[in-house]
């Protein structure tokens, strides 16, 4: 997955580059659409939504919960299995028959059965990853419901494994939509069907409605489980039981909830009835306020804590920053007549990135830096690790906050080409690429060198309350050698 | 790593099927969505082609899978009172019930071909937008569902063999019910395939 991240970062690098001068640059205008299509299909479907509930899901959710394992280990097994097979075939697309796919990730129709292009394993890849997406929530959620230790009720879990929860039943409830959508692109191509296709009676419209229908919710499967680890980082470090637990269950829950009746935002200017669009819109405003009453409890958390600045509160440190720029550049969005005059111009793509990159990018990294010991059972060198850290942070922001600006000044997105008065700040904006990605090579580096030879690891060397510091470092492959019980006292953020 | 015993958890691999069946609902959800909004934009064309489809052959098919929901809930019940035997004969009984199913899927399907109703035929595509969407929908929805009877044949196919070699027994027949439940959903769906196919012309 570490070698797919790389491979989607340097097709993000090899755009930035050819934007850096009007005209061609280093390709034209079909390798700018492959190169843009791979780019999202790599990240989206194969790094970012499944990144952080494959990885330290998998991992912890049992240990968070005082489980011995997952309640399906096989079924876990299996869409471990379907990742690798999707992977395959979607990325296969690139090596045979008509060149590689161009339409973007989102494979909107009619185009996607329109073009000669390889679209075919592109879009049977993005509906088998579905499947392993959806085994990973089913087997969340049961797991949850059945696999808690004795004492831990509801209330007492912790919160990363609440967002997993919420995140799991998005996975579950919104993929299959876009599984039978994909599934009707596939038949439109082979069967010329004429689901989509205006010229045999179909609308398009209906793809781009059931495609967000899907792809919104997956939104928030990226954003919510790096919520749920930044509500980890932040009451560890703060030593300090986290503000308004409850408030923020009930804002991961909300997002899950309203987050399946936002999907219209995406579609503002491809022709909706007036009532769609203020519905939308509003709604739209509606699911910020449970994303900021997180904000608000993360900082109060903060207030008046005997803070241990570490490496991981650094990382959260950070993603508070641009999750709050990514969320309030998306209020401009969420707007009508905002939207109107930004849709598909470079500003959708600094808030998409502050969001998903910025977001889920950075929540990653800092769950990184948080777990590493207890999984590796080293320590790394903080050193490099803060280093890494902050030139990575402000090649980000150098990187992505001049998109803001082009897009104000009418760039629009996916263009290979532009005119000359965007140049100025394209050639920040690859400039910053160089050194968010020098950035983050020094930060990979030093995690892989320490995962070798770094100083043995405590049990608990953050001194965190929840259960994966109880046991060694790493944990033994059943994770408790007798299943733990948790008093009345006992809670996952209970400090003195 | 082999030698872990995991617990057995009747109830959690219960929850689990269930969650699956939320999602077959809402994958077949997007065919729903699709006919419903077909069916609103070209009402005539949709009442013309549905007059195409042979009703006879849909309500055999209705029958058919009606009645193997119900021997397959009586193997459940069987297998719950100790009785293999009775058991073994009704999971046979619905196995052979859905090949019918299929056999009369084929021939239907058979003959719509061979009137050159089928997706991007010259034929159809002479026809009215409404007509051939109809029929591209008819295809898809019906073949996703005989695609569902089929898995479900595979898992009978498994609990059947289950059954032989006495790995199931009446306290451990969660395979048995959680087939049955996906055998219902299959059941379920065609329930509402058929009205909306042969039914409202």
């Amino acid at each position: 997955m570490m070698a797919l991240f790389i491979v989607g970062l340097s097709l993000g690098l090899a755009m930035k580059f050819e934007l850096l001068a009007p005209g061609k640059t280093i390709m034209g205008a079909q390798d700018y659409n492959a190169t843009f299509t791979l780019h999202g299909i790599i990240m989206i479907f194969l790094i970012v939504v499944p990144g952080l509930p494959a990885v330290f899901g998998n991992f912890f959710l049992p240990i968070l919960i005082g489980a011995k394992d997952v309640a399906f280990p096989k079924l876990n097994l299996l869409s471990w299995w379907i990742y690798i097979v999707g992977a395959t075939i979607a990325i296969s697309s690139q090596f045979f028959g008509d060149g590689p796919p161009d339409t973007g990730w989102t494979f909107y129709a009619p185009y996607s059965f329109k073009t000669g292009t390889n679209m075919l394993p592109a879009v049977l890849g993005a509906f088998v990853l579905g499947f392993s997406s959806i085994v990973t929530g089913l087997n969340f959620i049961v797991t949850i419901h059945r696999l808690r230790c004795p004492g831990m009720g509801w209330f007492k879990m912790p919160l990363f494994v609440w967002s997993l929860y919420g995140t799991a039943w998005i996975q579950l409830l919104a993929t299959p939509i876009v599984g039978i959508t994909l599934v009707m692109v596939i038949l439109e191509r082979t069967l010329n069907i004429g689901f989509f296709d205006p010229a045999l009676g179909g609308d398009p419209i209906l793809y781009q409605h059931l495609f967000w229908i899907y792809s919104h919710p997956a939104v928030y499967i990226m954003i919510l489980p790096a919520m749920g680890v930044i509500s980890e980082i932040i009451p560890t470090f703060s030593q300090k039981h986290i503000f308004g637990y409850k408030a923020i269950i009930i804002s991961t829950m909300a997002i899950a909830f309203v987050g399946y009746f936002v999907w219209g935002h995406h579609m503002f200017t491809s022709g909706m009835s007036g009532t769609a669009l203020y519905t939308f819109s509003l709604l739209t405003f509606l699911v910020a306020i449970p994303s900021a009453i997180k904000v608000f409890n993360w900082v109060a958390t903060l207030h008046k804590a005997s803070i241990n600045l570490k490496t991981p509160l650094y990382w959260a440190l950070a993603f508070m920053f641009v999750f709050m720029v990514g969320g309030l550049s998306g209020m401009a969005l969420g707007a009508l007549a905002t939207d109107v005059y930004l849709h598909d111009t470079a500003f959708v793509v600094g808030h998409f990135h502050y969001i998903v990159f910025g977001g889920t990018g950075f929540a990653f990294l800092g769950a990184m830096h948080y777990w590493f010991p207890k999984m590796y059972g080293r320590m790394y060198d903080a050193q490099w690790a803060n280093t890494g850290l902050v030139i990575m942070f402000i090649g980000f922001n150098a990187l992505y906050a001049p998109m803001f600006y082009l897009g104000m000044i009418g760039m629009p997105r996916r263009y290979f080409d532009y005119l000359p008065q965007f140049h100025a700040a394209n050639i920040l904006s690859t400039m910053g690429s160089w050194v968010m990605a020098t950035g983050f090579f020094i930060v990979l580096i030093n995690l892989i060198r320490s995962s070798r030879n770094g100083a043995p690891a405590e049990v608990d060397p953050w001194h965190g309350k929840t259960l994966e510091w109880t046991v060694p470092s790493p944990p033994p492959v059943l994770n408790f050698d007798e299943i733990p019980t948790l008093g009345e006292d006992d809670g996952p953020y209970e400090y003195k | 790593m082999t030698d872990i015993h995991l617990h057995r958890d009747d109830e959690a691999s219960k929850i689990g099927m269930w969650l699956f069946i939320f999602t077959e609902l809402l994958l077949f959800g997007g065919l729903f969505i699709a006919y419903s909004i077909y069916r609103f934009k070209n009402p005539v064309a949709f009442h013309m082609a549905a007059e195409e489809l042979d009703l006879s052959v849909g309500l055999i098919n209705t029958i058919i899978l009606l009645t193997s929901s119900a021997t397959l809930a009586m193997a459940y019940t069987a297998v719950q009172l100790g009785k293999i035997g009775t058991s073994k004969i009704l999971t046979s009984a619905t196995i052979i019930l859905a090949i019918v199913f299929l056999i009369n899927k084929y021939f239907e399907w058979g003959a719509k071909f061979e009137h050159n109703l089928y997706p991007g035929s010259d034929y159809l595509m002479e026809l009215s937008q409404g007509e051939i969407l109809f029929f591209g929908l008819y295809f898809a929805m019906t073949g996703l569902h005989a695609l569902h009877i089929i898995i479900g044949l595979i898992l009978m196919f498994v609990v059947l063999s289950r059954l032989q070699n006495k790995t199931m027994t009446s306290d451990n027949n969660q395979l048995l019910e959680n087939s049955g439940l996906y055998w219902h959903l299959v059941d379920i769906i065609w329930i509402f395939l058929f009205p909306l196919f042969y039914l409202i012309t």
